[in-house]
């Protein structure tokens, strides 16, 4: 598994590179790639859910089983795609998509009242009421403008997230 | 030994006791800076914080680096090194092994020809069949060291037999044991495994007064700590060496210790060992390769070089709880073996995080939302 870098060649980084928008530099390819392939016990060429769970920082996550859904069984460049969100070169509009990608987990374009619910839900766990989490939820959303009924759009959440001064980057280490 | 397709289960609450606060090591996004001001819809949509700690784990996680193997630099990477990478293949293949494999062969018979009758003519006579075997049992480590051109520098003074002392190592390799072993018949604490490694622990280490143990039982861990204890207060005992660490890192970090072996009121005498890389990684990764994989890895290699530094004795502080004492020594063993910290437990290579360090987020979460609906 050591040097797997020598199984990627120029072509091949310069396509992964272009499908996720050139947010990541070449050398941050390769150590996806490298981190890919650690994760990817059997070099199968994709990472199963079991593998990432295998990283205790990530089990331990509130939304690690909403993310596990939209990680597990992609391969290497659906996976850069997918983090391309936390690039620092990514823009706000890019990072509200993916949050609203987690919300939106029927992927119909649109996050309804109980969508917003059941994140709200993994966030808090047993420590707020069902009852206390609708009330505050509907609260909320009435003080937003939208109602209980609403069905919130991207541009929905990028109105209610832009100018909050969003940040959401990680750093792929490089050797 | 352990399959590595095995689906990883919550950890029994019983295996959560020993373990401080891991919290207090782990930077946590969420709470870096408490946010307040009446709560808008914008703070309860905005899961940046928990999303980049979940991405940052997937990029990159101080866990999974405890257990990367890292085979020594490639050198054979141009005209003139590469036939001499070649010859020195062939040489290790073909003339080293087969003469390690000799040695080892003429060591193993030589070991059974004098440990049978010993085992069996002298049962009733326990001290001197004890003091025999002993002995016997150093010889065939030593042979096995020889098997691999073992080359270990040990320092600091030999470990005595006295009562009342136990023996940590870090662990990155059951062959620490065998290193460890040629010098002092230690009784050594291990789990159970299969195949041949199971028979010889239940026939030749049973001799020297060894313990097993079985991870995947939580209850065990009762009986264990009651044998260990038995074991170190016995005068007549070999002493006891215990890897606090639960499983085998890669020689470059050090796990959290358990405090098992750290609350038997004992002295506790910490021993650390460090593999000298460029010759070979003795890592033994279990999840990649079985034991036997392993040692004829080794056997191909040029030498095993390592260094052996048995370290001061400590005793447990007044006032020091057995974690406080089990990272004091965990933080002499890294220091002088030149390994990372890290605040991760070695079973979580065996099953999941408890559901405790969720709920802890989700409890800071709920807190702070309803703290800042009070707000106005």
């Amino acid at each position: 598994m050591g040097n797997s870098s020598s199984m990627l060649t120029q072509y091949d980084i310069e396509e992964v590179q272009n499908h996720c928008h050139k947010l990541f530099s070449q050398q941050e390819i390769v150590s996806l790639y490298q981190r890919f392939f650690q994760l990817d016990r059997n070099a199968k060429g994709f990472i199963s859910a079991d593998e990432l769970l295998s990283v205790p920082e990530f089990a331990m996550n509130p939304l690690s089983q909403r993310l596990l859904k939209m990680v597990d069984r992609l391969n290497f460049k659906d996976f850069v795609a997918f983090l391309s969100a936390f690039s620092a070169k990514a823009s706000v509009q890019q990072k509200i998509k993916l949050i609203f990608k987690v919300y939106d987990s029927d992927g119909n374009g649109k996050v309804s009242f109980h969508d917003i619910l059941e994140v709200f839900c993994d966030l808090s766990g047993s420590f707020i009421s069902d009852n206390q989490r609708e009330q505050v939820l509907t609260q909320l959303l009435k003080e937003a403008g939208y109602s209980k009924d609403s069905y919130l759009t991207l541009d929905d959440f990028i109105k209610v997230l832009g100018s909050s001064g969003l940040k959401m980057e990680v750093e792929v280490p490089v050797d | 030994m352990s399959g590595s397709q095995e689906k990883l289960k919550p950890s029994s609450s019983e295996l959560d006791l020993d373990r401080p606060n891991i919290e207090d090591y782990l930077p946590s996004g969420a709470s870096i800076q408490e946010p307040h001001g009446k709560l808008r819809l914008s703070d309860v949509l905005d899961i940046s914080p928990i999303l980049t700690e979940a991405a940052g784990a997937i990029v990159d996680d101080s866990f999974t680096r405890c257990f990367k193997s890292n085979p020594p630099e490639p050198w054979n990477w141009n005209v003139y090194l590469f036939p001499l990478w070649c010859f020195g293949v062939v040489f290790r293949y073909l003339i080293l092994f087969p003469a390690r494999a000799i040695v080892l062969t003429i060591g193993w018979i030589i070991f059974l020809s004098c440990f049978i009758p010993v085992h069996f003519l002298l049962e009733g006579n326990d001290a001197l069949r004890k003091k025999l075997e002993r002995v016997l049992v150093e010889l065939i480590c030593s042979f096995f060291v020889a098997s691999w051109t073992g080359v270990v520098k040990y320092h600091g003074p030999r470990p005595s037999m006295r009562p009342k002392q136990v023996f940590v190592a870090n662990h990155t390799s059951m062959i620490d044991f065998i290193i460890l072993e040629q010098m002092t018949a230690f009784a050594v604490i291990m789990q159970k495994h299969p195949g041949w490694v199971g028979l010889l622990q239940s026939t030749i280490l049973e001799s020297v007064g060894c313990i097993w143990f079985n991870r995947s039982e939580a209850k065990d861990r009762e009986i264990v700590a009651k044998k260990l204890r038995d074991h170190s207060q016995g005068a007549d005992n070999n002493p006891l060496l215990i890897f606090p660490e639960g499983t085998c890192v890669n020689n470059q970090y050090s796990v959290m210790f358990k405090k098992g072996a750290f609350e038997l009121g004992c002295t506790v005498c910490p021993i650390a060992i460090k593999y000298n890389k460029i010759f070979v990684d003795a890592f033994w990764n279990s999840r990649k390769q079985s034991f036997t994989i392993h040692l004829l890895q080794l056997m191909t290699s040029w030498a095993v070089v390592c260094d052996v530094w048995y370290l001061e004795p400590q005793n447990l502080r007044p006032g020091e709880t057995p974690i406080e004492f089990a990272e004091r020594v965990r933080d002499i063993i890294s220091v002088r073996a030149g390994l990372k910290k890290v605040p991760w437990d070695g079973y979580l290579k065996y099953s999941l995080p408890s559901p405790k360090h969720r709920e802890r987020k989700q409890q800071s979460f709920a807190e702070s939302v309803l703290r800042r609906l009070e707000e106005k």
